[in-house]
């Protein structure tokens, strides 16, 4: 049962500034690049880099979530010992505690952990685009005979602020670190990706455990500090996104139609895989134009799309164009609608001559910070009735009838999201 | 219809009017529809009625084929009832042959069909592209009290290459020509069987001792006076691949909607292996009309009334027409490919032109992707 390094992957939160498409939605289970989902990422990474045993711990959502990984057969996961192991939040004797912060989740599974009796700890978040060798960071660890080492990013000087910043001598040796510093003496940026000596991990959680919130950032690391542990930045200078909030998700997507992308899903040797159950080609009809897209399997394309990622089985009506967008999977595009930098989520109907996005800018009524970026957001399952004009700025989650937009309209800043997203 | 019946997937054959594409592969291995092998048809139609145990019986040019089949999940055969079985020819001490015909290598399987339970075997081969559920022939079967059941169509392709079968009023089996010099009939034999397993130990072992090895000529057409030999009529798409011509007839007709309707949108589906391909890349210049594309395809040119299979690079002011192009093929740039079919894993050189005049033209070239 001995495993020389596991992974454990924090897969529970909301990511509340993706809006509607979170609103059922754990945040790594959101689609990403037409067929994948976010935690398609460090799943692919954990197998591509020998790791073999992964929990995954839910907590928002977790019904797509669990679908998606199932027994993990899509990352040859599915293992007689190790394999993944979806690790939801349980009920103790004492009582029954959420996952209350970073560290604490992995703290409550303390007991998945010894299972495997590892050397080490690798911990990861769901929530971020890249492509990473955990092996070659964990020679790293063991070169440095490090008690914990932390994946960095150098950033531009400028965005440092908003990023827990670490603070190394000459060789790597972290010496401090700072939390969102308003003047940062560092650009390089915590990844949330941790290697730690097991033993080390241990420790801590034994003198750490009761602290509320038990968060790695703020608790873990600063105790390592104030004991004399060795901690390591691994500096990574690949391809890293956070896809964040509605902007940066929406620009992550459309890096990927460059005609040769930063971040090249193309590539042999370090696939991504991902759970599709369509495995049929895709139709494109007489009269489509498509140019600058990526389009999935199963796709039926009868009108233009242009600059855009479109998921698994989606149709797009004969006159429909499809501009600047991200279109998820099963959804449908009637008839000579217009589509302009909209995101879709799975599984939404658009009624005929529907136009979107064409519009000035006005701030969103409901979330201004979240339906920002000139884009019109669409939750899952909704329906948008024909003929209707949706502006900038606006957010649905809803099966709308016309009814719902007065003068057949919903103005740019709008909103028409049920209640409880229904 | 669990554990009533097996299955066997006679996939072992080849042919020369498959011309080259025939080097490479059996023909159940070869790519259909984009995304799909031939033998996923029959894979699929044995795990959509619920028959849980299969044996492929392959011979010539195995490789593409056992590697199609590495893993048996992809059509939920990974089972521990049942599950997938692959058999070549093995040397063993009683025999050193290969298969002889389609009946010795049932007859070197032997063993497996013998210490099997399941009362009824469902025989196809891997070359038929079709859906059906097996278990409204074998209900067929048993309430004609047949012997053996063969799945027959109407066809207007060339009538010749098949076995043409005519039958009586209730559906009995009266004359059986293989492959007649003049046909007077088209209805065929789709080369899909059902029959009671005890049945076909014993016809086989018969055929074994007098040394026979056919299943059509040295078992159908031989015992159908003797035995109850009907015809069960399927109405629906079929369509067998072992021509070049029918190859290509084969993947254009899933350019017409009511073939894709059939195969893709209504159920069950179709399964096959699963390849991690990334979507289909379209590039500034990509123009792509009345065309199926697989994943994994980066398309730079104009693409028209053509099926690209997966993994498929088409370069810069490339023009493909009423082609098929097969998996991981790379076209080099102002390339015009026309009435072709191109082999697999092929790199063609930017500024070729390929056009088939009077009849498919195969194009197989073997230049270096990435000269040193």
């Amino acid at each position: 049962m001995k495993k020389e390094m596991i992974a454990m992957l924090l897969a529970g939160g909301q990511g509340s500034r993706l809006g509607v498409l979170t609103e059922k939605v754990a945040k790594p289970a959101v689609a990403f690049g037409g067929k994948y989902r976010i935690i398609d990422f460090p799943l692919s990474n954990c197998i591509n880099s020998g790791v073999d045993t992964v929990g995954v711990l839910t907590q928002y959502q977790p019904l797509r979530l669990n679908t998606h990984i199932g027994i993990g057969i899509p990352w040859d996961l599915d293992r007689n010992v190790g394999g993944v192991t979806v690790l939801s939040p349980y009920e103790k004797s004492g009582g029954a505690e959420w996952y209350a912060g970073t560290a604490d989740a992995i703290y409550q599974n303390m007991a998945y952990m010894e299972q495997y009796n590892p050397d080490y700890v690798l911990i990861l978040s769901g929530d971020h685009i890249y492509k990473m060798d955990y092996e070659v960071m964990l020679d790293y660890h063991k070169a440095n005979k490090a008690d914990l080492t932390i994946a960095c990013m150098p950033v531009p000087m400028e965005e440092a602020s908003r990023f827990g910043v670490m603070i190394t001598d000459g060789n790597g040796r972290v010496t401090d670190f700072e939390e969102k510093p308003a003047h940062p003496r560092s650009n390089l940026a915590n990844m949330g990706i941790y290697i730690f000596s097991w033993p080390v991990l241990k420790e801590a959680f034994e003198e750490m455990k009761g602290t509320a919130n038990l968060d790695f950032g703020f608790h873990i690391l600063p105790y390592l500090r104030d004991g004399g542990k060795r901690l390591y930045a691994y500096e990574f200078n690949g391809y890293w996104k956070d896809v964040g909030t509605l902007g940066s998700y929406w620009e992550a997507n459309m890096e990927l139609i460059d005609i040769i992308p930063e971040f090249n899903l193309y590539e042999e040797f370090w696939k991504i895989y991902t759970k599709c159950d369509v495995i049929r080609p895709q139709y494109v009809g007489p009269s489509a134009v498509i140019d600058r897209s990526l389009i999935s399997e199963g796709c039926n394309i009868e009108g233009e799309v242009h600059n855009s990622v479109i998921g698994v089985n989606v149709t797009v009506e004969p006159g429909a164009v499809v501009r600047d967008s991200i279109i998820m999977g099963d959804t449908v595009i009637g008839k000579n609608c217009r589509i302009d930098k909209a995101i879709i989520a799975e599984n939404v109907k658009v009624g005929e001559n529907v136009i979107m996005g064409e519009s000035p800018e006005a701030e969103n009524v409901l979330k201004p910070k979240v339906y920002a970026f000139g884009l019109v957001t669409i939750g899952e399952n909704s329906v948008i009735p024909p003929n209707v004009r949706i502006g900038k700025n606006t957010a649905i989650k809803a099966v709308t009838k016309p009814e719902d937009y007065p003068n057949g309209e919903l103005p740019a800043g709008g909103a028409l999201v049920g209640k409880d997203g229904e | 219809m669990s554990m009533r019946a097996l299955g066997i997937v006679l996939a072992g054959g080849n042919n020369n009017k498959m011309r080259e594409l025939s080097n490479k592969r059996a023909i159940a291995a070869m790519p259909v529809a984009g995304s799909y092998r031939s033998i996923d048809f029959a894979l699929s139609n044995m795990t959509n009625s619920r028959i849980q145990k299969v044996a492929v019986l392959t011979q010539y040019n195995a490789r593409s084929l056992n590697e199609h089949l590495s893993s048996s999940k992809w059509w939920d055969f990974g089972r521990k009832q049942g599950g997938l079985y692959l058999f070549t020819p093995t040397v063993t001490a009683s025999n050193s042959w290969w298969y002889r015909g389609t009946a010795d290598a049932i007859y070197q399987n032997l063993d497996w069909l013998k210490r099997s339970h399941e009362p009824y075997v469902v025989i196809a081969s891997g070359d038929g592209v079709y859906k059906l559920d097996y278990n409204k022939v074998l209900e067929y079967h048993i309430a004609k009290r047949a012997d053996i059941t063969v799945v027959c169509t109407e066809t207007f392709d060339d009538v010749t290459r098949f076995g043409c079968v005519k039958m009586n009023e209730d559906g009995r089996i009266e004359e059986f020509e293989e492959k007649p010099m003049v046909a007077s009939t088209n209805t065929i034999s789709t080369g899909i069987y059902v029959i009671r397993r005890r049945q076909l130990i014993e016809l086989i072992e018969r055929s074994a001792q007098e040394e026979r090895f056919d299943f059509v000529k040295d078992i159908l057409i031989r015992y159908k006076n003797l035995k109850r030999v009907y015809g069960y009529r399927m109405g629906s798409y079929w369509s067998n691949i072992s021509t070049v011509e029918s190859y290509y007839q084969t993947n254009m007709d899933f350019l017409k909607q009511e073939v894709r309707d059939y195969f893709f949108m209504q159920g069950p589906a179709v399964m096959s292996k699963v390849d991690d391909l990334p979507p289909a890349k379209y590039n500034p210049g990509s123009d792509v009309r009345n065309s199926l594309v697989s994943s994994g395809c980066i398309i730079n040119g104009t693409v028209e009334n053509s099926v690209l299979f997966k993994d498929v690079y088409v370069g810069n002011n490339c023009v493909i027409k009423n082609s098929i192009i097969l998996n991981n093929v790379y076209l080099g740039d102002n390339t015009h490919i026309e009435n072709c079919i191109v082999e697999s894993r092929d790199t063609i050189r930017a500024n070729s032109y390929y056009c088939g005049e009077d009849k498919i033209k195969i194009v197989v070239e073997e230049n270096e992707r990435y000269p040193h």
